[in-house]
C-alpha cells in the first residue's frame, strides 16, 4: 500500500514528551490510571448486572408456592459467613497497605489472609446450597429457589473469580515480581474485592434479613 | 480485569512475541486500533451481507399472497436471524469499527488505552458471530425472534415449544458478544476521558467522539441488564427453572421490561455514532463550523440520559396501566426535543454553507431527510392509542427501518466514503458513489415507505404469509423491488471500496480541507504510531485553525502551509512508508524539533487475545450442548490465554 506523503501543516512546536501508548499510566487526562478508571466504569457496569438480579428476587419475593424461604434458612450460620467475608476487605486494605511501605512478607500474608477468608465465605455457600437442595429447594422446586440460586450463585462465581485474582498475586509476590511500585495492581484488586463485599451486604439484607 | 504487569525481564516459554506487523499472520496478532477498526468493518460488511440475503428471502416470501418460498419456521428463523444480525453483528460492529479508527485518531492520541482488549473485543465479536451462525447446522437456528420474547423463548426444551437448540446458541451468543460489546466500550470510555492530546478538552472534542463517549457509557450499562434477562431464560429452557413461567407465579412481563431497558438504549447505541458520523461530514462539506457544537453534544449526552426512561413505550399493549402508559407516553415525546434540536444543528449547518454535493455529503443529507421521517413515526408511538393500533404491524418495522437504515446505514455509507481516503490514500469512485446514493435512497425508500400505509391497514409483522384480496398486495411487491434495489445499491459500494482500494484516484493530503486531527497525520494511511509528536490542541476544529485565520473583516485567509513553524513541516516529510516495522518503532528524527532521538514505543502485537478469546465458544458450545467436559476445556483455554496475557508486558 503506498501511502501519500505530503507535508502536513503542522502546528505549534511543541515538544512532548513521548508517550507510551497503551499504557500511558502516567500522564493521563484526568489524573487517574487507565486501568483503576476500567476498573469504576466495569464495576458500575456489574451494579446494573446485580441489579437487575436483585429487582426480579424483590419482584418474586412472596409470590413462590410451596417451600419458602424461612423454611431453609440458618440466619446464624450465613450471618458468621457473611462477617467473615466482610472481614476479608479489612485484610484486603492491610495488604495494600503492606505493599505501600514494601513490606512483603505482610503483603503475602494478608493475600493469602483474604483469600482463605473468601473460601471460608464460598465454602459455606456450597455447604448451604447442599443443605437446601437436601430439605428440597432446587432451581426449578418454585420461584424462590430459581431467584435464590441464581442471585447468590453469581456472587459466588464473583467470590471465586476474587479469590483466584487473590491468589496469582500472591504468587507473584512470592516470585518478587510484584513491586512497591506495583502497589496499584493490588489497589485495583482490592477494588473489586470491596465491590463484591458490598454486593453481599445489599444480598444478604434483601435476601435474608428483611421478612417477608 | 487487566493488570498489566510490567516486569522487566520475562522468560517466555510457550510463545516467542509475534513481531510481524504487516502480512497475512500479522492480522491475527495485530494490537494496532487502526488494524483492528478495519477488521471490525470487514467483519461487519460480511455480516451486513448475511443479513441483507435473509432480507430478500423474508421480501421474496412476501411479494405475493400465500407465497412458498419459505416455510413457516423457516421464516422465523429469517426474521429472527435478520434482526439479530442487523442490530449485533453489523451495527454495533460497524460503528465501533468507525470509534477504533478515529477516536485516537481524532483526539491525538497513539492508540486506545488498552490495545490488547481491544483486539479481544475484536474476535469476541467475529468468534459470537459464527458461533451463532454455527447454529444453522448444528441442530436449528434461532426462531424466537430478535427480542426473543418468554414464555415462547423460555418454555422448556422438553415441553417443544421452540424445538431445536436454536434459541440456547442465541442466548449464550448474545451473552457472549455481549462481552466483547462491554469491554470495546470501557475501553472507549478510557480511551476518551484519559488519553486525550494536551489542549484536548472535553468541549474541543470532535462531536464523533463525544457521541462515542455516549454510546459506551449507555452500552457499558445496558449490556448487564440483558445479560440477566437471556440467561433466565437459559434457565427457564434448559434448568427448568420458573422465573418466566406463569404457572408457577413467575411473570413472563418481566422479561420484556429487563430486555426493553436494554433494548431501547440499544437503539441509541446504533444511532448516536450515525449522529456523530453526520455532524463530522456535514461542517467540512458546508465549509461552516458545526452549528451549536455545545447543543449537539448536550442534545447527545440527553438522549443518553433519557433514552433510560422510554422502554415500556414498546409495551403499552401489555396492559401496563394507565399512570405507567402516560408516564412513558410523555418521556417518549420528550426524547424527541433533543432530537429534533440536533436536526435543526445539522440544518443550521448546511444553511449558507458553500456546499459540496458529493457523495458522503448526499449520504448525509439523506440521512437528515431519512431519520427525520423516521422520527415523526417514531413520536407517533408516543400517542397511546394511536400505538396500540400499529402495535406488532409493518407500521413499526417501517418507523425502526427509517432510524437505524435510513439514520445508521446511511450515516455509515457516508462515513465510508468520506474517511476512505484516510484509509487507502485513495478516493471512492465518485460517479459509482452517486450512482449507489440514489440507488440506496430510491430502494429504501421503496421498500419502506409502503410498509408504513400497510402496518395501518392492517398487516402483521413476523406472520409468513398474508391473504389474497386484502389489499395487501401491490404494496408489498412494491417493498419487495425495493429491496432488491438496496441490494445492487450495496453490491455496488462493496465493488467499489474493493477496487478503489488499489485503484482509486489518488487522494492528495487533506482532501476534503478538513477540520479535525485525523487528517493532519503526515502519511495516508497513517502511521502505525498515528503522530511523530502528540499534537498540542488550542481550538476546536483544532486542524482548521492551523490552516485558515480570519482578517479585521472576518473573512478567511489561508495561513501559509505549516502556519507558524513551517520548517517542522518539512521536516516530517521526510517520513519513510511504513516507519513502523517493529513493536518499539522507529521514528524519524524530526529536524528542526525538539522531539529528534525519541523512540515512539507502541504496544507490541499479542497472541493471547485471540487465544484468550477462542475458550469462549468452546464455552458457549459446551453450555449450549449441556457438555461439560467441553465446558471446562473452554475454561481452561480462557484462563491460559489470561495469564499468559497478563504476565507478557503490553510492549517490548
Amino acid at each position: 500500500m503506498e501511502q501519500a506523503a505530503i507535508a502536513p501543516p503542522a502546528g505549534g512546536a511543541h515538544a512532548s514528551t513521548p508517550v507510551h501508548a497503551g499504557h500511558g499510566d502516567h500522564e493521563t487526562s484526568t489524573g487517574v490510571t487507565n486501568t483503576k478508571l476500567a476498573m469504576w466504569i466495569f464495576l458500575s457496569s456489574e451494579c446494573l448486572l446485580f441489579g437487575a438480579l436483585i429487582a426480579t428476587y424483590l419482584l418474586y419475593r412472596g409470590r413462590s408456592k410451596g417451600i419458602e424461604p424461612a423454611d431453609v434458612y440458618n440466619i446464624p450460620f450465613t450471618s458468621a459467613t457473611s462477617f467473615i467475608l466482610l472481614m476479608s476487605s479489612l485484610t484486603m486494605v492491610l495488604a495494600l497497605a503492606a505493599i505501600q511501605r514494601a513490606d512483603y512478607r505482610r503483603t503475602k500474608i494478608w493475600l493469602v489472609a483474604t483469600a482463605l477468608f473468601g473460601m471460608t465465605f464460598v465454602g459455606g455457600q456450597v455447604y448451604e446450597f447442599t443443605e437446601f437442595v437436601r430439605q428440597g429447594v432446587r432451581v426449578d422446586t418454585n420461584l424462590f429457589g430459581s431467584s435464590f440460586y441464581l442471585l447468590t450463585g453469581l456472587h459466588g462465581l464473583h467470590v471465586t473469580v476474587g479469590i483466584v485474582w487473590l491468589l496469582s498475586l500472591w504468587g507473584l509476590t512470592t516470585q518478587g515480581r510484584l513491586q512497591q511500585k506495583d502497589s496499584e495492581t493490588i489497589e485495583i484488586s482490592g477494588l473489586y474485592w470491596h465491590f463484591v463485599d458490598v454486593v453481599w451486604i445489599v444480598i444478604f439484607t434483601v435476601v435474608y434479613l428483611i421478612p417477608r | 480485569m487487566t493488570t498489566t504487569l510490567t516486569v522487566p525481564k520475562v522468560k517466555r516459554s510457550i510463545f516467542r512475541r509475534p513481531r510481524a506487523t504487516t502480512g497475512f499472520r500479522s492480522w491475527f496478532t495485530t494490537v494496532d486500533h487502526k488494524k483492528i477498526g478495519i477488521m471490525y468493518a470487514t467483519t461487519a460488511m460480511v455480516f451486513l451481507v448475511i443479513g441483507g440475503i435473509e432480507a430478500l428471502l423474508i421480501r421474496l416470501q412476501l411479494a405475493a399472497p400465500n407465497g412458498t418460498v419459505l416455510t413457516a419456521s423457516q421464516y422465523n428463523t429469517m426474521f429472527t436471524m435478520h434482526g439479530t444480525t442487523m442490530v449485533f453483528l453489523m451495527g454495533m460492529p460497524l460503528a465501533v469499527a468507525f470509534g477504533n479508527y478515529l477516536i485516537p485518531l481524532q483526539i491525538g492520541a497513539r492508540d486506545v488505552a488498552f490495545p490488547r482488549l481491544n483486539a479481544f473485543g475484536y474476535w469476541v465479536v467475529l468468534f459470537g458471530g459464527i458461533f451463532i451462525y454455527s447454529s444453522f447446522v448444528l441442530g436449528g437456528a434461532p426462531n424466537g425472534g430478535w427480542f426473543g420474547y418468554t414464555p415462547l423463548t423460555s418454555s422448556p426444551i422438553s415441553l417443544g415449544a421452540l424445538p431445536g437448540r436454536g434459541p440456547d446458541f442465541w442466548t449464550v451468543g448474545l451473552i457472549m458478544l455481549g462481552i466483547g460489546s462491554t469491554t470495546s466500550a470501557v475501553n472507549f470510555i478510557v480511551t476518551i476521558l484519559n488519553m486525550r492530546a494536551p489542549g484536548m478538552t472535553l468541549m474541543r472534542m470532535p462531536v464523533f467522539c463525544w457521541m462515542m463517549l455516549v454510546v459506551a457509557f449507555l452500552t457499558v450499562f445496558a449490556m448487564p441488564i440483558v445479560t440477566v434477562a437471556l440467561t433466565m431464560v437459559w434457565w427457564d429452557r434448559n434448568l427448568m427453572s420458573n422465573f418466566f413461567n406463569a404457572a408457577a407465579g413467575g411473570d413472563p412481563l418481566l422479561y420484556q421490561h429487563l430486555f426493553w431497558l436494554f433494548g431501547h438504549p440499544e437503539v441509541y447505541i446504533l444511532i448516536l455514532p450515525g449522529m456523530g458520523i453526520v455532524s463530522e461530514i456535514l461542517p467540512v462539506m458546508s465549509r461552516k463550523p458545526l452549528f451549536g457544537y455545545s447543543v449537539v453534544v448536550f442534545s447527545g449526552i440527553a438522549i443518553g440520559f433519557l433514552g433510560w426512561g422510554v422502554w415500556a413505550h414498546h409495551m403499552f399493549v401489555t396492559g401496563l396501566g394507565p399512570v405507567a402508559v402516560s408516564a412513558f407516553g410523555l418521556s417518549t415525546m420528550l426524547i424527541a426535543i433533543p432530537t429534533g434540536v440536533k436536526i435543526f444543528n445539522w440544518l443550521g449547518t448546511v444553511w449558507g454553507g458553500s456546499i459540496r454535493l458529493n457523495t458522503p455529503m448526499l449520504f448525509s443529507l439523506g440521512f437528515i431527510a431519512m431519520f427525520t421521517i423516521g422520527g415523526l413515526s417514531g413520536v407517533l408511538h408516543s400517542v397511546v392509542p394511536a400505538d396500540t393500533q400499529q402495535t406488532d404491524t409493518y407500521f413499526v418495522v417501517a418507523h425502526f427501518h427509517y432510524v437505524l437504515f435510513g439514520g445508521l446505514v446511511f450515516a455509515i455509507f457516508g462515513g465510508i466514503f468520506y474517511w476512505f481516503p484516510l484509509l487507502y490514500g485513495r478516493f471512492m469512485n465518485e460517479k459509482l458513489g452517486k450512482v449507489t446514493f440514489w440507488l440506496t435512497l430510491i430502494g429504501f425508500n421503496l421498500t419502506f415507505f409502503p410498509m408504513h400505509i400497510l402496518g395501518l391497514e392492517g398487516q402483521a409483522r413476523r406472520t409468513y404469509r398474508y391473504s389474497e384480496g386484502m389489499g395487501f398486495d401491490a404494496l408489498n411487491l412494491a417493498a419487495t423491488v425495493g429491496s432488491f434495489v438496496i441490494a445492487v445499491a450495496v453490491l455496488l459500494l462493496l465493488v467499489n471500496i474493493l477496487v478503489s482500494r488499489r485503484h482509486g484516484a489518488v487522494a492528495p493530503h487533506d482532501p476534503w480541507d478538513a477540520r479535525s486531527l485525523e487528517w493532519s497525520v503526515s502519511s495516508y494511511p497513517p502511521p502505525e504510531y498515528n503522530f511523530e509528536e502528540i499534537p498540542q490542541v488550542e481550538a476546536r476544529d483544532e486542524y482548521w485553525h492551523r490552516k485558515y485565520t480570519e482578517d479585521e473583516s472576518g473573512r478567511l485567509v489561508r495561513l501559509p502551509s505549516g502556519g507558524a513553524d513551517a520548517p517542522s513541516a518539512g521536516a516530517v516529510a521526510t517520513l519513510e512508508p511504513d516507519g513502523g516495522g517493529e513493536g518499539g518503532a522507529v521514528v524519524p528524527s524530526g529536524g528542526g524539533h525538539g522531539a529528534g532521538g525519541h523512540g515512539i514505543h507502541m504496544p507490541s502485537p499479542s497472541y493471547f487475545p485471540i487465544l484468550m478469546c477462542a475458550g469462549l465458544p468452546v464455552i458457549g458450545y459446551g453450555v449450549v450442548f449441556q457438555n461439560w467436559y467441553l465446558g471446562a476445556l473452554g475454561v481452561l483455554i480462557l484462563i491460559v490465554g489470561m495469564y499468559a496475557w497478563a504476565l507478557e508486558p503490553s510492549s517490548e
